[in-house]
């Protein structure tokens, strides 16, 4: 009888755990990988060379189908990249807006990391609850910007308008009778700040219930405890970002190291694991959970205090009020200069960077002066860290690299970009 | 902050001397000229030095400035090469980025690749390679990675047009998807324009067109 020794197996490009269309080829020795070769691009969509033949403002949208868990966060990284070229800053009640939103990201997107890697690994129950608090945060979403997912909400000078007074409101269907939508409604009676209050008052509780589930269960330990350890420093070598380098050890947060908008002036704290493993960038994650949710009532508070303008007042790059579009020769001029031609850069490059929900979002942007991008690049954070993909599975068993997928929390919009 | 970063360009042109070829501060950002021969040697130092420590490389990005400068009404302005390829560095230590730019030959695009100094180079030297046909030299697996199996050509370079140059169909007779050439003409809905007289009152005027990239 012929013996075996290694084999490879074909893992995707279509299969559940996957995470969307990765394919990896992986060589075993029995049940353990010996070698792991990501391929990636299944979902090039080419974004950097699509912006190139656009005016500034309409890649905003496309920002939002980068990474379409967090997707807000990308359209920042974007929008700020394009104030520190125009020399020009948002007024500080959009900023508060911006950091709110980007909080409320965070959650969204450690949310769906948190079911699909529960998932992943065998605990559906998580999946459900997760996804259950997603509606709301995705009710937010939809009351600010008028989508669900694909926000837009973001522009360079501020956000494109302030928050509502009221919320939707749900109405009787033949699926749910009038006592039903009166409950449902009960949140939705005051205006979103009031909404989004409630969501951070519950908000703890949930995340008390995703550890009842998950932090002591003896699967979900098994499973992740000392699986894809990674010392800070092969962390810091393999370009990794975010909960993947926090969790290695390295107190790394741009939110506390770089500031940009309001995050000086906000109270929050950094996790960081001890350990490196799965089991510590789960934990680094609940714990971010917790502190975007402190963020966001701190924000709440100050946003009732102060109102004001959310939009800057230069209309050479936001546009003039309908009103005034409708009535005023030069704003019109401004309206029809700017949704036309859009406006133009000076020439020169700038790098900016954001702590998105992943890692490191960054957009390095070159400017010849004229009103669209010579070169936009994204810098992805899950590029990187699938890149590690090899090292991180290697000498695992075959379970394992679906757990280690989950943890990376791979989301190939922005990877394939 | 700002004071910052020129201190460390000083202390960057007293170090390499002339070895780099440029240093200067824009928009509170440190951009470092190198020579390709040199990049090397400048990238392991800046690593390994203690008042630098760039101990992260964040992203590698190729750039073609064939159009540079170019738009509706006027041929491109740039004389300088073609190709350059951008490593953005962050120091987790000291807090700090900066950011190094080669420029390569315009026929054979060719540099050494910085994959032993920082391990995650692997990926963004293979993105440049598939996107604008830059060599690695050094890379041990310099394959295509975000375009198709078989896919020809470099789609990031400026003379690639936007919709490309093959369009795929399922063709019912042989039973499989044929790739044809492209049956669309290529439309500009916005013109490409550049201002010269910048417009924004009270703000820095842009400088000359081609002595600032």
């Amino acid at each position: 009888m012929p013996e075996f020794h290694n084999y490879t197996l074909n893992f995707g490009p279509q299969h559940p755990a996957a995470h969307g269309v990765l394919r990896l080829v992986l060589e075993l020795d029995g049940e353990v990988v010996q070698r792991a070769d990501p391929h990636i691009g299944l979902l090039h969509r080419g974004t950097e060379k699509l912006a190139e033949s656009k005016p500034y403002n309409q890649s905003i949208p496309y920002m939002d189908r980068l990474d379409y868990v967090s997707m807000i966060c990308n359209e920042h990284g974007y929008v700020l990249a394009l104030e520190k070229m125009l020399g020009i800053e948002a007024p500080e009640r959009a900023q508060y807006i911006r950091v709110m939103f980007d909080e409320i990201t965070r959650l969204l997107n450690h949310i769906f990391q948190l079911g699909a890697h529960a998932l992943d690994v065998g605990a559906m129950t998580m999946f459900l609850y997760c996804f259950r608090e997603r509606e709301s945060l995705m009710d937010m979403y939809e009351a600010v910007s008028g989508a669900r997912m694909h926000a837009a909400y973001y522009r360079p000078g501020g956000v494109y308008r302030d928050l509502p007074d009221s919320m939707p409101q749900y109405k009787p269907s033949k699926y749910k009778n009038e006592t039903e939508t009166a409950r449902m409604n009960e949140v939705r009676s005051g205006s979103l700040l009031d909404f989004i209050e409630d969501f951070t008052n519950r908000f703890p509780t949930y995340v008390d219930e995703y550890e009842t589930l998950l932090t002591d269960n003896r699967i979900w330990k098994q499973r992740t405890v000392d699986i894809g350890i990674v010392t800070p420093e092969r962390a810091k070598q393999l370009g990794m970002t975010g909960p993947m380098l926090r969790g290695s050890g390295v107190e790394w947060d741009l939110r506390k190291k770089q500031p940009y908008e309001v995050y000086d002036k906000l109270e929050f704290d950094i996790p960081v694991g001890t350990h490196g493993d799965c089991y510590d960038r789960y934990l680094v994650r609940i714990e971010e959970m917790r502190q975007s949710n402190r963020i966001i009532k701190q924000c709440i508070d100050w946003l009732r205090h102060n109102p004001g303008p959310v939009m800057l007042d230069d209309h050479k790059i936001t546009p003039p009020s309908r009103e005034h579009m409708k009535t005023d020769m030069e704003s019109l001029i401004h309206h029809f200069k700017l949704f036309s031609e859009g406006y133009s850069l000076p020439a020169g490059e700038v790098y900016s960077a954001i702590e998105h929900p992943k890692g490191e979002f960054g957009v390095y942007l070159v400017s010849d002066g004229a009103n669209k991008p010579y070169r936009l690049k994204i810098r992805a954070a899950g590029f990187a860290h699938l890149s590690a993909m090899h090292e991180m599975t290697q000498g695992h068993m075959i379970s394992d690299v679906v757990a280690i997928i989950g943890t990376m929390d791979i989301v190939f919009g922005e990877i394939d970009r | 902050m700002s004071g910052y970063y020129d201190d460390l360009a000083d202390k960057v042109r007293e170090h390499f001397e002339d070895r780099i070829e440029d240093c200067q501060v824009k928009y509170n950002e440190l951009t470092i000229t190198v020579a390709k021969t040199q990049l090397l040697d400048v990238c392991r130092e800046l690593r390994d030095v203690d008042s630098f420590r760039y101990d992260q490389l964040v992203d590698v990005c190729g750039v073609d400035y064939l159009h540079y400068g170019k738009d509706e009404h006027s041929a491109p302005t740039w004389t300088g090469p073609r190709f350059a390829v951008v490593y953005h560095l962050l120091s987790v230590s000291n807090n700090r980025r900066a950011r190094v730019k080669t420029w390569l030959d315009d026929e054979r695009p060719m540099v050494d690749s910085v994959i032993d100094i920082w391990n995650c180079a692997n990926w963004f030297e293979r993105e440049a390679f598939d996107l604008f046909g830059i060599i690695f030299e050094g890379h041990p697996d310099l394959r295509r990675i975000l375009t198709d199996y078989g896919f020809i050509g470099h789609p990031f370079r400026k003379d690639f047009p936007l919709s490309g140059q093959v369009e795929v169909r399922y063709d019912p007779d042989k039973q499989r998807v044929v790739y044809e050439p492209l049956s669309i003409e290529p439309r500009i809905n916005q013109p490409r324009v550049i201002r010269d007289d910048f417009r924004y009152e009270g703000r820095e005027k842009p400088t000359e067109k081609q002595s600032d990239a």
